[in-house]
């Protein structure tokens, strides 16, 4: 176990390797330049320039990637031109509050989704079932910056049940924190609610028919107990997968989320970074997200073995199963 | 207490899907005292499965439906025990093994767990008494190291041990009965044997009766005492082994007797099939169940359904050629002449 994580560790460097090449070729291919976006449009030909010059910018463009991957390796993520911070000090600041959102999300996604799901298998075919499958369809396929929009209108425009936009901090107490929390989690909730529904109830359906079922009911235990023990352990593993891939769409959709709410997040930070032709910051928050990514798989294999007892990890290419 | 443990009158049981729907089993009626062993046999989708799994009331429904008859377990009518009361009866005095041990034990939980579950439903014991009992059981069936066993994963044995396991579930409350649903087809020659011996065994030490399922006519002469013949869904013969085995008397069976593969079959002979496949139970069937495979059949079988009737001591048979006073010559092997036949 010890030696498969160590070459699964192993393999993720290509893997970000070629991220961070990719993400360095896309953001020098954006028009504009930092420079005079920093400087404004007053700034006169020459301090634009210079401050060009200054920022190592003049350089050719694989010198330019080589510095940045040295500096990667020496564990610095570069200083931010438009903020002027190590971006480090940036993304501590902001990661947390990503985690928040998604988290949130995750979990309110996880208790309405999954159980969802099973109701919709054990009654198959029957208006519930229906109604389920319709409501998560119609989720899948929810544009999240429109639903965003709209819960803003109602709840915080119509209602003023909940602020439209920031994020609440500690200090003011944390029902203010929660109110904050609420529409930008419920929007960035959607996509992963809907496809836990639909996921959960496709490897439901399937495990159900299973002779192991049969099995457990011919016991005379409780068919919430058959359900809930017996069917849903089997049904994990699809879910598992989902899970991981949905973490990482989380922290990918929350780019549109904290747009719209303007919660100081990873999200946000990219959104400017992007508008400011902050090349650096943009470079490596999308890096420190695919380094998320990754690892968020490593986690999702490794808990297979905790589901399924059948899987077991060889070290042969990093492989498994 | 009444020495009768199982009454089934006149059992029904339905598919529906869509507009059609299946007969699977069509008035089936059988007694079984305690003790006592009962063999059903017949081809696959003769409703032998299906009879045996509405005992526990474990058709899935829907698709499946009980429609008609009575079974009467003990002074109990199954029918119309609430679900939480048939609960009571499933695992505990009723209690099922399956066809293919592969598949009918859990994957993802120890075999420990699933035997101690079974037991802690049912009876009042702490879960260290549950364990000792579960181990216990797992000796009781033939398993070495079961203290070790009780926490491996069902992929972790062979197909027979994963049986014995099984036998080991269904065994762990004492049941008065124990439905064996094909228990030893999915396995190994050498293995069948085995469970077989084992199922009596433990017969023997805890009193109880077995209804066995199979499409081996050998399995039933090795234990059992009663047997049912099926076909379409229907019994079309009953009787004690002994009697059914030296004196058959439906086509059907007979049929059956002939495809068996003994010692006297040669290589280079074809193997005695019955021609044909069993009708399609979602039509109305007329006449005789048989009669469109049967060599025997006359115009009669496609008009008039054979009533059971007892053509000699305590052994039915539906046929219009078997009664006391009259029977048919046995033709044995292979009978293709349909000729009398005029349809």
């Amino acid at each position: 176990m010890g030696k498969y994580i160590f070459s699964r560790l192993i393999n993720m460097i290509p893997t970000l390797f070629i991220v961070a090449i990719i993400v360095f070729l896309i953001t020098r291919m954006i028009p504009g330049d930092p420079a005079s976006v920093m400087l404004g449009p007053q700034a006169s030909r020459e301090d634009v320039e210079a401050l060009t010059e200054a920022l190592g910018l003049n350089e050719p463009i694989h010198i330019q990637f080589l510095q940045y991957i040295g500096n990667l390796l020496q564990g610095d993520f570069g200083v931010s031109l438009s903020y002027n911070q190590p971006i480090t000090d940036l993304i501590i600041n902001r990661f947390p509050n990503t985690v928040v959102l998604a988290v949130s999300a995750l979990i309110i996604a996880f208790m309405i989704g999954v159980p969802a799901g099973i109701i919709s298998a054990s009654k198959q075919n029957s208006l519930i079932d229906y109604s389920i499958t319709t409501i998560s369809l119609i989720g899948v396929s929810m544009p999240i910056f429109w639903l965003g929009v709209m819960l803003v209108l109602y709840f915080s425009v119509n209602l003023g049940w909940f602020p439209a936009t920031g994020m609440g901090s500690m200090d003011d107490g944390f029902i203010s924190y929660l109110k904050h929390l609420i529409l930008p989690s419920i929007t960035l909730a959607t996509i992963p609610t809907a496809t836990f529904a639909r996921i959960t109830r496709s490897s439901m359906l399937e495990v159900i028919t299973q002779d192991y079922i049969k099995t457990a009911r011919s016991k005379g235990i409780s068919e919430f107990i058959v359900i809930s023990k017996h069917a849903f352990k089997n049904a994990f593993n699809p879910l598992l997968t989902v899970l991981g891939l949905q973490i990482s769409s989380l922290l990918g959709g929350a780019v549109l989320t904290e747009t719209i709410f303007s919660w100081p997040g990873m999200g946000l930070l990219i959104m400017d970074a992007i508008e400011k032709r902050d090349f650096v910051v943009v470079q490596s928050t999308v890096l420190f997200i695919a380094l998320i990514f990754v690892m968020v798989n490593l986690v999702v294999d490794i808990l297979y073995k905790v589901v399924n007892p059948k899987i077991s990890y060889s070290t042969n290419k990093g492989g498994t199963k | 207490m009444s020495d009768t443990l199982l009454t089934v009158e006149n059992l029904e049981v339905q598919f529906r899907s869509g507009s059609s729907t299946t007969k699977a089993v069509n008035g089936v009626s059988f007694s079984l005292n305690r003790k006592e062993n009962i063999g059903i046999v017949g081809e696959s989708g003769s409703g032998k499965s299906v009879t045996a799994t509405s005992l526990l009331r474990l058709i899935p429904n829907p698709p499946g439906k009980i429609t008609g008859g009575r079974i009467v377990f003990e002074d109990k009518d199954l029918l119309r025990l609430s679900d939480k009361e048939m609960r009571k009866i499933r695992g505990n005095e009723i209690s099922m093994i399956f066809q293919d041990p592969s598949t009918s034990l859990n994957p993802v939980y120890t075999i420990g767990n699933q035997i101690v579950e079974s037991i802690k439903t049912h009876q009042h014991l702490n879960k260290k008494e549950a364990k000792e009992k579960a181990i216990h059981m797992l000796e009781l069936v033939g398993i070495p190291e079961a203290r070790k066993r009780f926490s491996m994963y069902p992929h972790e044995f062979s197909g027979g041990m994963r049986q014995r396991v099984m036998i080991a579930i269904a065994l762990a409350c004492n049941p008065k009965l124990l439905i064996a649903d094909e228990p030893t087809t999915a396995l190994d020659v050498t293995v069948q044997a085995q469970i077989l011996n084992l199922m009596k065994d433990l017969q023997h030490s805890i009193d109880t009766s077995i209804v066995m399922i199979t499409h081996d006519l050998g399995v039933i002469w090795e234990t059992c005492d009663k047997m049912l013949v099926m076909y379409a869904g229907n019994v079309v013969e009953s009787g004690t082994v002994q009697e059914i085995y030296d004196n058959p008397l439906h086509p059907y069976t007979w049929g059956l007797l002939d495809s068996q593969i003994t010692e006297s079959v040669s290589s280079e002979e074809e193997l005695n099939a019955i021609p044909g496949s069993p009708p399609d139970l979602s039509l109305d069937i007329t006449g005789c169940p048989f009669a469109a495979r049967c060599p025997f059949a006359e115009e009669i079988c496609l008009k008039k359904t054979p009533e059971m009737i007892e053509a000699a001591e305590g052994h039915f048979t539906a046929c219009h050629f078997q009664t006391k006073e009259h029977r048919l010559d046995r033709k044995e092997g292979k009978v293709h002449d349909r000729s009398n036949i005029k349809s």
